[in-house]
């Protein structure tokens, strides 16, 4: 099964990956930007780490290439209960970190299990939703969204990790919807959804943490807490308008190194690129982006059967809702939910994870024509 | 799978949405970018760069005599950078710095405030203050020493009102376009010379330009512009004579004045109860601003400006002049005192009881016989009278730039019409003769009188620095020798043994004066002569106007007690303290100028 022959590198996706290499490059050396010391001249060692994790990545990436996929399938049960034991152990003895405990310490390392979570999750429902050829009925429906997306909704949720929370809601309704319902089964959950809103709406505000509850405030209104989250994006968009058409250029720019940003080389990285390219250097960073998505919604039309059509599906969306949260928070468009820019942000587990995702959908793609083997 | 088969692929749909995301997020950067582009890198320049108001050192005010009377000094200031502050270290803090820990957090949690601007915790820290808070640096980050400099006026509360204070630029002032290149937190002088000299005193302000990150953490000096110190000012004031001027009235109200005659410069400006222009200079507090303004003798009032009393027997000088002038009288005119005076069916009363018998101008002068100008003012009429008295200066503003004076009066048959729509009675003429009635003077304006009898006539300006030239504001039609009739009488006024100035007489110099009470409405009826008795509401004011020396006047002062009783016995010794110690203190500095050739 880890056979890697001619045939495997002939149909690699070449495209997909050198789009995701750039991209990386490009974060990387934002990041080296980012963090820059102004008073000091030595620099901080992020963009180090973040090589090094890169090329982890890759290796990631050419490990989940190289077996056929099916086999995710197979293992899915195991992994998925792996999952929740590591997202219980987080919540009992986890590190704590930005206000929250998303971290084991393992030896040395320490990572995020969560971040692993979402592509066993991603795994778990596309098993699900590919065991029938018909649109899934209402019970089915319900019982996947309880068995899997619910309950580790509530343990993401008490971490307290509110962005992969609602990431894997977001990726099970649009995949939900794409794999097609039974009409009796996508009115219900369309009318659910509507009446349930308000009631869950305010559950959701019951149980989220102050941090959490003032950003929710601060999107709606950023004039009430100038020096707090509101700051925060109001410091983004000045970096990001700043930029202009050109942007100031490589290394000069200041909203980041000055520290007028916060989480300048994690979640709002892409204002520092676009203070220092502008709006033609974002424009060819967002152009990375379409290239990667587009490819990987091709690469599900082109899945040779059900599991690798959805996995793939999943995994691009989770890209896609990742990105479009990401640089739209740092635009003032979206709520500042914690969540990276991948590929991009820096941060080692978040990074190799999706290299493994994107190890994901290749495999899928280079193992597309049902007759290779 | 369904996706096929079930209507239009909905992975395309998919598609379709992921591009209407991407043109939202384009037509936003559209709109940060190239739309607000300008108005954010503009605030991202802002952002990065720190402008820093580097305070001039103000000129220094020395006296006359080259003797500084404020510095500057610099002291240090603990303040916090509330985004950088630990708030656990509060309470250490508060030991070190000994205030109470809640005014500390009170401080800090100020909500809307810029988490990186500074907040300053406590001023003018002492040497062991800082020495601890340097030591521990680490242990407090956000914890930061700035550098001030106060104005510290050395002598207090002498020459409060002459040198001011300096105080923050108050709401009219922010608006103000004189004001407008200053920092708003900025000091400026608000009183005396402080304050309408303080563009000479100001200086320019330098700037830093600093970049910084959003921590307030100065990176880089990117530009300096050194500040220009501001210009020092010799005052005309003898610091000296202000002292003992000062000293005398102590626990007294009232105002002094002493000018140079030859050029109207002001040697020293007394006005008792004064204030320390200290509690100013640095930000007055609350508390020390309405104990210091709801004190019932007022010491934020300019008395030697702004007190308004009847002159009283000063005034006969002017009825005087104006008699020899007019040619109603000359020396050997004589008049007859037998103490008082008829008039129709009203008496008018001599203070001396029992009468001067006959007398003299001289005699009417030196021994202050109300009759006798009773008489002289009877046929010179009010105005006359108020034609020299206002040549002299009186009835107007003298015109100096110190703050704001007032007129006092001098009345005359119209102003009486025009305001009390009645006719002068000759009985107010004659009260008027010797100052009492409407009439009312300030001291600086008697002052001035004083300087213009014994300089041939000349009006000056009165001015607080030294050096300028004089600004005569015009010069009295006046023979001299009327003058010096005048000047010789008061100088009898203090010399002769029947002077009612006596107590001025001064063993160092001659000093010519003149003796002035002014009744305090309705009083004498009721209680003797023997002012210890009278509660101190129902006491005359006292004036004492003088000169010295006799020969060559070099000063010329007014002094007015307020409910001081007598002229003679209160307002007479100050004169002649004040005087003396300025001829000693011109003395000393002569003979250590004459030791320096």
């Amino acid at each position: 099964m880890f056979r890697i022959d001619r045939t495997l590198i002939r149909n690699f996706d070449w495209l997909i990956f050198f789009t995701v290499i750039a991209i990386s490059v490009i974060g990387i050396l934002t990041i080296f930007s980012a963090t820059r010391q102004p008073m000091e001249s030595t620099q901080s060692p992020f963009y180090i780490k973040q090589i090094i994790w890169l090329l982890l990545g890759v290796l990631g990436l050419i490990v989940f290439v190289s077996f056929d996929y099916i086999w995710l399938s197979r293992i899915s049960v195991p992994m998925y209960i792996a999952g929740l034991i590591f997202l219980l152990i987080v919540l009992i003895s986890g590190k704590t970190g930005m206000g929250a405990q998303r971290w084991i310490g393992l030896g040395p390392i320490s990572f995020q299990p969560s971040e692993f979570f979402k592509l066993i999750f991603i795994i778990m429902i596309s098993r699900h939703f590919s065991s029938v050829q018909e649109p899934i009925g209402i019970m089915s429906l319900l019982r996947i969204f309880f068995v899997f997306v619910f309950l580790p909704f509530m343990l993401l949720v008490k971490q307290p990790d509110l962005g992969t929370g609602l990431v894997i809601i977001i990726i099970f309704i649009a995949l939900s919807l794409t794999r097609g319902l039974q009409k009796k089964a996508l009115i219900l959950t369309v009318i659910i959804g509507f009446v349930s809103m308000p009631f869950l709406g305010n559950l959701m505000w019951e149980r989220l943490e102050d941090y959490q509850k003032s950003r929710l405030i601060a999107f709606v209104e950023p004039g009430v807490d100038p020096s707090g989250i509101g700051y925060h994006i109001k410091q983004s968009k000045v970096a990001i308008g700043a930029g202009e058409f050109s942007g100031k250029g490589f290394l000069k720019g200041t909203q980041g190194p000055f520290r007028f940003l916060p989480e300048k080389h994690t979640d709002f990285i892409f204002a520092v690129f676009a203070e220092e390219w502008g709006f033609i250097g974002s424009l060819f960073l967002l152009s990375l982006y379409f290239l990667l998505i587009m490819r990987g919604l091709d690469t599900a039309r082109k899945a040779k059967d059900d599991f690798g059509k959805i996995l793939a599906l999943g995994i691009t969306f989770m890209f896609s809702i990742y990105f479009f949260v990401n640089v739209g928070m740092t635009l003032g468009i979206m709520p500042v939910v914690g969540i990276p820019l991948p590929f991009f942000s820096y941060g080692g587990t978040a990074l190799l994870s999706n290299y493994i995702s994107l190890g994901v959908l290749i495999n899928i793609r280079t193992r597309r024509f049902a007759l290779f083997y | 799978m369904q996706i096929e088969k079930d209507g239009p692929d909905r992975i395309v749909v998919a598609g379709y949405i992921i591009v209407i995301g991407f043109i939202i997020l384009l037509l936003r950067l559209w709109q940060l970018q190239i739309i607000q582009g300008d108005e954010f890198r503009e605030i991202s320049e802002s952002n990065r760069l720190r402008v820093i108001n580097v305070q001039a050192p103000r000129g220094i005010i020395f006296d006359r005599n080259g003797i500084p009377l404020v510095k500057n000094t610099p002291y240090f200031i603990a303040s916090v950078i509330p985004g950088e502050f630990d708030s656990n270290n509060v309470d250490a803090l508060s030991k070190i710095l000994d205030i109470p820990s809640e005014e500390i957090s009170g401080k800090i949690s100020i909500k809307k405030q810029n988490p990186f601007t500074t907040i300053r915790i406590k001023k003018r820290l002492s040497f062991r203050e800082v020495s601890v808070i340097e030591a521990r640096r680490t242990d407090f980050p956000g914890l930061i020493i700035e550098i001030a400099v106060s104005r510290d006026y050395i002598y207090g509360k002498t020459g409060a009102h002459a040198i001011g204070y300096l105080g923050k630029l108050t709401p009219g002032q922010l608006e103000d376009p004189e004001y407008k290149d200053l920092p708003r937190q900025a000091f400026i002088g608000q009183w005396g010379v402080e304050k309408y000299f303080d563009k000479t005193l100001r200086g320019i302000s330098g700037q830093k330009i600093f970049e910084v990150d959003a921590l307030g953490r100065e990176i880089r000096l990117i530009q300096e512009k050194p500040p220009v110190k501001g210009d020092d000012i010799t005052l005309s004031l003898d610091i000296e004579l202000q002292k003992e001027g000062e000293k005398s009235f102590e626990g007294l109200t009232g105002a002094l004045v002493a000018l140079q005659p030859e050029t109207g410069e002001i040697l020293g400006l007394v006005s008792s109860p004064s204030f320390d222009p200290n509690k100013f200079a640095n930000g007055i507090s609350y508390a020390d601003w309405t104990a210091i303004t709801r004190q019932k003798n007022m010491p934020m009032l300019n008395r030697a400006l702004q007190s308004q009393y009847p002159p009283g027997s000063t005034f006969k000088i002017i009825t005087a002049i104006a008699a020899l002038e007019e040619g109603i009288i000359d020396t050997t005119t004589e008049k007859y005192c037998k103490g008082r005076m008829n008039y129709g069916k009203w008496n008018y009363n001599c203070w001396k009881k029992k009468g001067h018998g006959s007398v003299n101008l001289h005699k009417a002068l030196v021994e202050s016989c109300d009759v006798y100008f009773y008489e002289v003012g009877r046929q010179l009429g009010i105005d006359k009278i108020y034609e020299y008295a206002l040549k002299f200066g009186l009835g107007r503003e003298t015109g100096i730039l110190l703050g704001s004076e007032r007129k006092g009066l001098i009345p005359n048959t119209r102003w009486k019409m025009a305001t009390k729509n009645a006719p002068w009675f000759l009985g107010e003429t004659i009260i008027s003769s010797i100052g009492q009635g409407y009439v009312s003077t300030t001291p600086i304006q008697m002052a001035v009188m004083m300087s213009a009898i014994t300089n041939g006539g000349i009006i000056y300006r009165p001015v607080i620095i030294k050096g300028m030239n004089p600004v005569p504001l015009g010069k009295i039609d006046v023979k001299p020798e009327t003058l010096k009739i005048i000047r010789d009488s008061l100088v009898g006024v203090v010399d002769e043994p029947d002077g009612t100035g006596q107590a001025a007489k001064s063993a160092i110099t001659t000093i010519g004066g003149k003796t002035g009470t002014a009744q305090v409405v309705g009083t004498r009826q009721q209680y003797s002569k023997n002012s210890k008795n009278i509660p101190e509401k129902y006491r005359d004011h006292a004036w004492f106007i003088a000169f010295a020396p006799g020969e060559k006047a070099e000063i010329a002062l007014s002094v007015f007690v307020e409910h001081g009783g007598h002229g003679g016995s209160t307002a007479a010794p100050i004169a002649k303290k004040v005087i003396e110690a300025y001829m000693l203190q011109k003395e000393k500095q002569e003979k250590s100028t004459d030791v320096q050739n």
